[in-house]
C-alpha cells in the first residue's frame, strides 16, 4: 500500500480497530517500497528484519491508543545515526559505518513504537540541495523523474511524496528541509534551533543544524513533532522550554492573525510563475482573516554568503574527525600518518564536502578570520535583529521557500553559486534560530510550490496553526504525483 | 576586480590544514570556484558592522553543565571492533613522522 | 654586554575530577587501554559535549589561588589541529574568554619577594596519550577529554631561578585547593617554558625558544639556564635567536632543537557552537570560594601567631597540604603544637624518606599521633618508650591501648619507686661510699640499675629527685 489516501490519524484508528496489524502495515510498505523506491530511489538502506519484528513487537503488546505514532512506518535520513544500523551520511567515508549509539530522536521513535523501514538518501553530509551530492544514488522527484528532489533531505521527502511512509525525519542547516518539501509539495518542518535534540545528528554546521519531520499534512508533522521535541541531557544547546502539544489548537481559524510578507522575499531573483503562487497564498491568508503586510528584512540579502562562512567554518571543523583512525573509510596502502590522514579524506569525501571544508578552513585562518568568520557573524546578529523587528509587530512572517520549483538533475551541480541561492530564503531562519516550514501552496508548470512560514523563537504553535488553516482551505496537499501508475 | 582573491598557493596551503589533497587539474577547478564563491563573500564588507556584536550561538541556554558524576560506558569493545586497526585495546596508527604535531 | 632575560611559562595541570570535562567517562588512572572511554571520548559522529560543573568550580577555585579576576560570562573554543591523540581533531579550549584573568603568584628568589603576574588561566580538555614504536604508534583515550587548567604567566620573570620559585609557588597553591595532586611525576602538572633575551636598555624583547613539557622543576631551572647562556653566545658572535622549539637532554644538560618555527602555527580557533556559555555570578563564586580550603600564607601566619611555631618551622610544616592538615588534624585533637611540628619534620619526614612514601599511604593518623604525643606531655610515657610507641603508631595501633597492653606506662609515683631505690641502694653499698666520696658516675650507674629493675618504665626526673634525697640521709 501507499500513503496518499490516508493521514496518521486515520492509519491510527485502523490499527487500534485492528483493520491492519503494524506488521502487516510495515510489511506492505516494504511493498510498496520494492515497487516505488525503485523509480526515485530515496532510501539508501533498507531495515526490513528489524523493522518487521519491531512491528511484531509492537502488535504483541497492543497498540497505544494515545499515541498518534505507534506502529507507523518511518524513514529516517541517513545523518541521523542508528545503532546497529548502517549510516552512512551518503559519504564514502561512512559508507560500511554501523553505529554504537542511537541519536536521542531514534531513540524516541523506537521508545514510542515508531517503525523504522530505513535510511534515506541525501546530499552527502547534508551539503547540497539536491541530494546530488549523495555518493550512492541520485534521488528523484517523484512529480518528474528527471528532476531533482531538492536537499539536502532529498530522500526523506521523496520517500513522503512518493507515497513510499506517511513520516520522515530529515536536518535542516541552511533549508534542507524545508527546500525538499517544496519542491515535493509536502510539508517540512525546521523547528526552533534547541528544541529537538541534536544528540547523534552527524554535525554539518553545529549552531544551525536541526532535526525535524517531513510529512503530507501538518496536522501529521505537528504529531511527528511533539514526539522528538524536547530537552536533552546530551545536548547542552537544546532548550528547557516546555513543550506544548502542536496539534492543539488547529481550528482553521486564524481571524485577526498578523501576518508580514517581505518584500526582500518577492524580489527579482524568485521565478514569477513562484511569485504568482505565493501572491495567491496572500489572497488566502486575506481571505481567512488574516492581515498581511510587506516589510523589509534589508539585511536577509547578505544571509547566503554569511551563511556559508559560517556553516561552512563549522563543518570543516566538525568532519575533521573523518581522518580514517577511529572509524569509516581508511585509504590502502598508506605509508605514514600524514598518508592516512591526507589519502582517507582526500578519497573518502566527494568535491561539495571539499569545497565546503575549503571554504570553512580558509574562512577561519590566519589572517582571513576578521574579514570572513568574525564579519558573517556580525553579519548573523544583523539579520536576527531585522526578524526581531518584525516580530514585534507580526505573529509570522511569509514568503517563497525557494526561489524556483525543482530543477532538472544535472542542471546546476557544476554551478555552486547557482546552487547556494537557492537556499536565500531559507538560510535567514536558520541563521536567525527561527522555526520554518514549508506546506504545498500549489503548482508552477506542474511542479510544487511551497509557502514558507517563519515564526517567533518557540513559536511552531502559530506555523502549524496558520498552517493548518491553510491546507483546510486549500487542495494543494492532497495533489500527489504521477509515478507511471503506481498509485 | 581588484587583486585575486586566491590563488592556487594559497588553495595548497589550506589544503594542507584540512588535510586534502588535489590532483592539477581539481586544483585548478577549486581555485577557480573558490575564487567565485570568496568573490561573493567580498559583499559582506560593505555592511556597517561597527559595534556590532558577533552571533556564535542561538541556543536559549546558559550555564548548561553536567554534575560531576562518572559514568562507565561499558563500549570499549565496541568501539574497538569499528576503529580500521587495533592492537591489545589500542588503536594503531602507521607511523607518526612529525612528532611536534600537538597542539599543546 | 649586559642582557636582560625575560621567561614566560604555560603550566597545565590535570583537574582531579570524578569525570571527564566534556563527558561522563572517569577520571581515573591505571585503567585498560581506552577502558574508560565512550563514543564523546572517541570523538564519534553525532556526538556532543557536555561541560562538567565541578571543572568550572574547580577552574574558580584555581583562579582564586592565583588572585585572578574570574570572568563571569566566559566561553568555550575550538582549537583546530590533527594527531591521533585528538579525536575530533579539534581541541576543546578556552581562547577569546578564559575562565580568570590578571592573576599573581608571590615568589622569594634569595630572600628578595617579587609578585609574577598570571596573564590568563583557563579550562580545557587534555588529550589521548600516543605511545610511538617503530613501524606504528598506538592510541589510548583513556586521558582524552581529562580536564586541565592551563596557567600562563606575564613576562615578568628574569631569571631561571624565579622560574623555579613560581613553579613551587603554583604548584604549593594549587594543591591546597584540593583541585589537583599537582605531580609532576605524574603528569599532573606540566610545564612549559619559554625564554628570550635582549641587551640590557632595549625595549623590545627578543626572539624566543620554548622547551616543552620539561619533567621536573629542576629541569626547569637548567634548561632554561642553559638557553639563556646559549642565546647569549649566539648574540655575542653576532647571531641571531630563531624562533623555535628546543627539548631539553637531560643527560647532557642542553637543549636541542627539535623544530624551527615559521611563522605561528594556524590553529583557526572560533567558537564552540556546541556549548552554551558559562555565566558565573557573585553568588557562585562566594558559594564555591567558601570551600577553598585555607591557604600556605595564612597557615603560617597562624602557626607564628598561634601555636608559638618559629617561622621556619611554620614554612615547612605547609610544604604540602597533606602535611599540613596532618597537623591541624593532630592538634586539634589537644596535642603540643612545638611537639607536633618536631615529631613531624623528625621522626615522621625521616619515615616517609626512609620508605620511600607520601604522608597519606602511611598508617599514622592524626589521632595517634596525638595520642602519643599527649602521653609524652603528661609523661605517661618517657621519650625512650617513645620511640617504641612511635614505632607502633607508624604501624597503625592505637598508641593508649599500645602502652597500656605492653605495661609502658612510665612509673611516677614514689610510694611505688621508694621501694625498688631502698633496695638498690642495700645491694650496692660501694656506689654509696663512691657517692660519699665524691664520685658522681656513681649515680649514674644507679640510676641505670634503677631503670633496670623497672624495665625502663622509671620516670628519671622522679627516680633522680628520690634517689639524691636518699642518698643524702644515709
Amino acid at each position: 500500500m501507499d500513503f496518499f489516501n490516508q493521514d496518521l490519524t486515520s492509519l491510527h484508528a485502523d490499527l487500534v480497530a485492528k483493520k491492519i496489524s503494524a506488521a502487516e502495515l510495515t510489511q506492505a510498505t516494504f511493498d510498496n517500497m520494492a515497487k516505488t523506491d525503485a523509480k526515485v530511489d530515496a532510501f539508501l538502506n533498507l531495515n526490513a528484519d528489524a523493522a518487521l519484528k519491531n512491528a511484531q513487537a509492537i502488535d504483541a503488546k497492543g497498540i497505544n491508543a494515545d499515541n498518534l505514532l505507534a506502529g507507523i512506518p518511518v524513514g529516517v535520513k541517513d545523518n541521523i545515526v542508528t545503532k546497529g544500523l548502517t549510516t552512512t551520511a551518503a559519504s564514502k567515508m561512512l559508507e560500511n559505518f554501523v553505529p554504537v549509539y542511537n541519536a536521542t530522536v531514534v531513540d524516541k521513535m523506537l521508545a514510542n513504537d515508531m517503525v523504522i523501514v530505513g535510511k534515506t538518501n541525501m546530499d552527502e553530509f547534508a551539503m547540497g540541495g539536491s541530494t546530488e551530492n549523495s555518493a550512492f544514488k541520485v534521488t528523484k522527484n517523484p512529480w518528474d523523474v528527471s528532476r531533482v528532489p531538492g536537499g539536502s533531505s532529498g530522500g526523506s521527502a521523496v520517500a513522503v511524496a512518493s507515497g513510499q511512509v506517511p513520516v520522515a525525519y530529515g536536518s535542516d542547516t541552511g533549508g534542507s528541509i524545508r527546500q525538499p518539501a517544496s519542491f515535493n509539495g509536502i510539508v517540512g518542518m525546521k523547528p526552533t534551533y534547541g528544541r529537538v535534540s541534536r544528540w547523534g545528528l552527524i554535525a554539518f554546521g553545529s549552531s544551525l543544524d536541526q532535526i525535524g519531520p517531513m510529512t503530507r499534512t501538518v496536522k501529521d508533522n505537528a504529531a511527528a513533532l511533539n514526539l522528538i521535541a524536547g530537552n536533552d541531557v546530551h545536548d547542552g544547546t537544546s532548550s528547557k522550554r516546555a513543550v506544548p502539544d502542536f496539534t492543539a489548537g488547529l481550528t482553521g481559524d486564524i481571524k485577526g492573525m498578523k501576518i508580514a510578507l517581505p518584500k526582500e522575499y518577492m524580489g527579482d531573483g524568485i521565478d514569477p510563475k513562484v511569485r504568482e503562487v505565493i501572491q495567491n497564498a496572500v489572497k488566502q491568508f486575506e481571505d481567512l482573516g488574516a492581515t498581511v503586510e510587506e516589510v523589509s528584512l534589508p539585511h536577509s540579502r547578505y544571509g547566503v554568503s554569511a551563511y556559508y562562512i559560517i556553516a561552512s567554518s563549522e563543518a570543516s571543523s566538525n568532519l575533521q574527525r573523518f581522518d580514517g583512525i577511529r572509524y569509516g573509510f581508511r585509504a590502502q596502502d598508506v605509508k605514514n600518518l600524514e598518508d592516512v590522514y591526507v589519502r582517507s579524506r582526500s578519497e573518502g569525501f566527494g568535491d561539495e564536502v571539499k569545497r565546503r571544508i575549503m571554504l570553512g578552513t580558509f574562512s577561519l585562518s590566519a589572517g582571513y578570520y576578521d574579514a570572513y568568520f568574525h564579519k558573517a557573524g556580525q553579519v548573523r546578529t544583523m539579520i536576527i535583529d531585522d526578524f526581531n523587528k518584525v516580530f514585534n509587530d507580526y505573529d509570522l512572517i511569509i514568503g517563497p521557500t525557494a526561489p524556483t520549483p525543482a530543477f532538472k538533475i544535472g542542471d546546476e551541480i557544476s554551478d555552486p553559486i547557482t546552487m547556494y541561492m537557492n537556499d536565500v530564503l531559507t538560510i535567514p531562519v536558520n541563521l536567525a534560530g527561527l522555526p520554518g516550514m514549508s506546506i504545498p501552496a500549489g503548482l508552477a508548470d506542474g511542479m510544487p510550490v511551497g509557502l514558507q512560514l517563519i515564526g517567533k523563537s518557540f513559536d511552531e504553535s502559530t506555523l502549524y496553526k496558520a498552517g493548518y488553516a491553510f491546507e483546510q482551505a486549500t487542495d494543494f496537499h492532497q495533489a500527489t504525483p504521477d509515478l507511471g501508475g503506481t498509485n | 576586480m581588484a587583486e585575486e582573491r586566491i590563488n592556487a598557493e594559497q588553495v595548497k596551503h589550506v589544503a594542507e590544514l584540512a588535510k586534502l589533497e588535489f590532483t592539477p587539474d581539481q586544483l585548478e577547478l577549486f581555485t577557480g570556484q573558490l575564487e567565485k564563491i570568496i568573490g561573493m563573500f567580498e559583499e559582506l564588507s560593505t555592511v556597517d558592522t561597527t559595534g556590532v556584536p558577533v552571533t556564535s550561538r542561538v541556543s536559549d541556554r546558559q550555564n548548561a553543565l553536567r554534575d560531576d558524576v562518572a559514568v562507565q560506558s561499558n563500549q570499549r569493545q565496541a568501539l574497538l571492533a569499528n576503529a580500521p586497526e587495533t592492537a591489545e585495546g589500542l588503536i594503531r596508527v602507521p607511523t607518526i613522522i612529525d612528532e611536534s604535531g600537538d597542539g599543546e | 654586554m649586559n642582557f636582560v632575560t625575560t621567561i614566560g611559562l604555560e603550566v597545565h595541570v590535570e583537574l582531579k575530577t570524578n569525570s571527564k570535562i566534556f563527558s561522563p567517562s572517569p577520571v581515573q588512572f591505571g585503567a585498560e587501554p581506552n577502558a574508560n572511554t565512550n563514543v564523546i571520548d572517541w570523538g564519534y559522529p553525532g556526538v556532543l559535549p557536555t561541560a562538567n560543573k565541578g571543572v568550572v568550580e574547580a577552574g574558580i577555585k584555581a583562579a582564586t589561588a592565583l588572585h585572578a579576576e574570574i570572568e563571569q560570562e566566559t566561553y568555550f573554543d575550538r582549537k583546530n589541529y590533527f594527531y591521533p591523540d585528538n579525536p575530533k581533531a579539534y581541541q576543546i579550549t578556552q581562547h577569546e574568554k578564559p575562565l580568570a584573568h590578571d592573576g599573581w603568584l608571590e615568589i622569594e628568589v634569595d630572600g628578595q619577594k617579587k609578585k609574577v603576574g598570571i596573564e590568563e588561566m583557563h579550562i580545557e580538555e587534555d588529550a589521548g596519550k600516543n605511545t610511538h614504536a617503530s613501524t606504528h604508534s598506538y592510541v589510548d583515550l583513556n586521558r582524552q577529554g581529562t580536564p586541565l587548567i592551563e596557567i600562563v604567566s606575564k613576562p615578568d620573570i628574569s631569571s631561571p631561578a624565579e622560574a623555579y620559585a613560581y613553579c613551587e609557588a603554583l604548584r604549593q597553591r594549587i594543591q591546597f585547593t584540593g583541585v589537583s595532586d599537582v605531580k609532576m611525576e605524574e603528569g599532573s602538572m606540566r610545564v612549559d617554558v619559554n625564554i628570550s633575551i635582549r641587551p640590557a636598555g632595549s625595549d623590545t624583547y627578543g626572539v624566543k625558544t620554548e622547551m616543552k613539557n620539561l619533567n621536573s622543576f629542576n629541569y626547569v631551572k637548567k634548561s632554561l639556564e642553559y638557553e639563556e647562556q646559549r642565546q647569549q653566545r649566539v648574540l655575542m658572535s653576532g647571531g641571531q635567536v630563531q624562533q623555535e622549539t628546543r627539548r631539553f637532554d637531560e643527560t647532557a644538560g642542553q637543549t636541542i632543537l627539535m623544530r624551527v618555527k615559521e611563522g605561528s602555527d594556524d590553529y583557526r580557533y572560533f567558537p564552540e557552537p556546541d556549548i552554551p556559555a558559562v555565566v558565573i555570578s557573585d553568588d557562585w563564586i562566594h558559594d564555591v570560594q567558601a570551600t577553598i580550603p585555607e591557604m600556605p600564607g595564612s597557615r603560617r601566619d597562624r602557626y607564628v601567631n598561634d601555636f608559638g611555631l618559629t617561622p621556619y618551622d611554620a614554612g615547612v610544616l605547609t610544604q604540602t597540604k597533606e602535611m599540613s592538615d596532618f597537623f591541624d588534624a593532630t592538634v586539634a585533637q589537644g596535642a603540643d603544637p612545638k611537639l607536633t611540628s618536631n615529631y613531624l619534620q623528625g621522626d615522621v619526614n625521616a619515615f616517609l624518606n626512609e620508605n620511600k612514601v607520601d604522608l597519606q599511604d602511611t598508617k599514622l593518623t592524626p589521632e595517634n599521633l596525638a595520642g602519643m604525643i599527649k602521653m609524652i606531655s603528661d609523661e605517661t610515657i618517657s621519650s625512650k618508650i617513645a620511640k617504641k610507641v612511635f614505632k607502633a603508631i607508624m604501624a597503625g595501633s592505637e598508641p593508649v591501648k599500645w602502652v597500656n597492653d605492653k605495661g609502658l606506662v612510665q612509673l611516677s609515683d614514689p610510694a611505688q619507686l621508694q621501694p625498688i631505690i631502698d633496695n638498690v641502694l642495700e645491694n650496692n653499698q660501694q656506689s654509696i661510699d663512691d657517692f660519699k666520696n665524691g664520685k658522681d658516675r656513681a649515680v649514674g650507674f644507679l640510676v641505670g640499675q634503677i631503670m633496670k629493675q623497672t624495665h625502663g618504665k622509671a620516670n628519671p626526673k622522679v627516680v633522680n629527685k628520690l634517689l639524691m634525697a636518699s642518698l643524702q640521709a644515709r
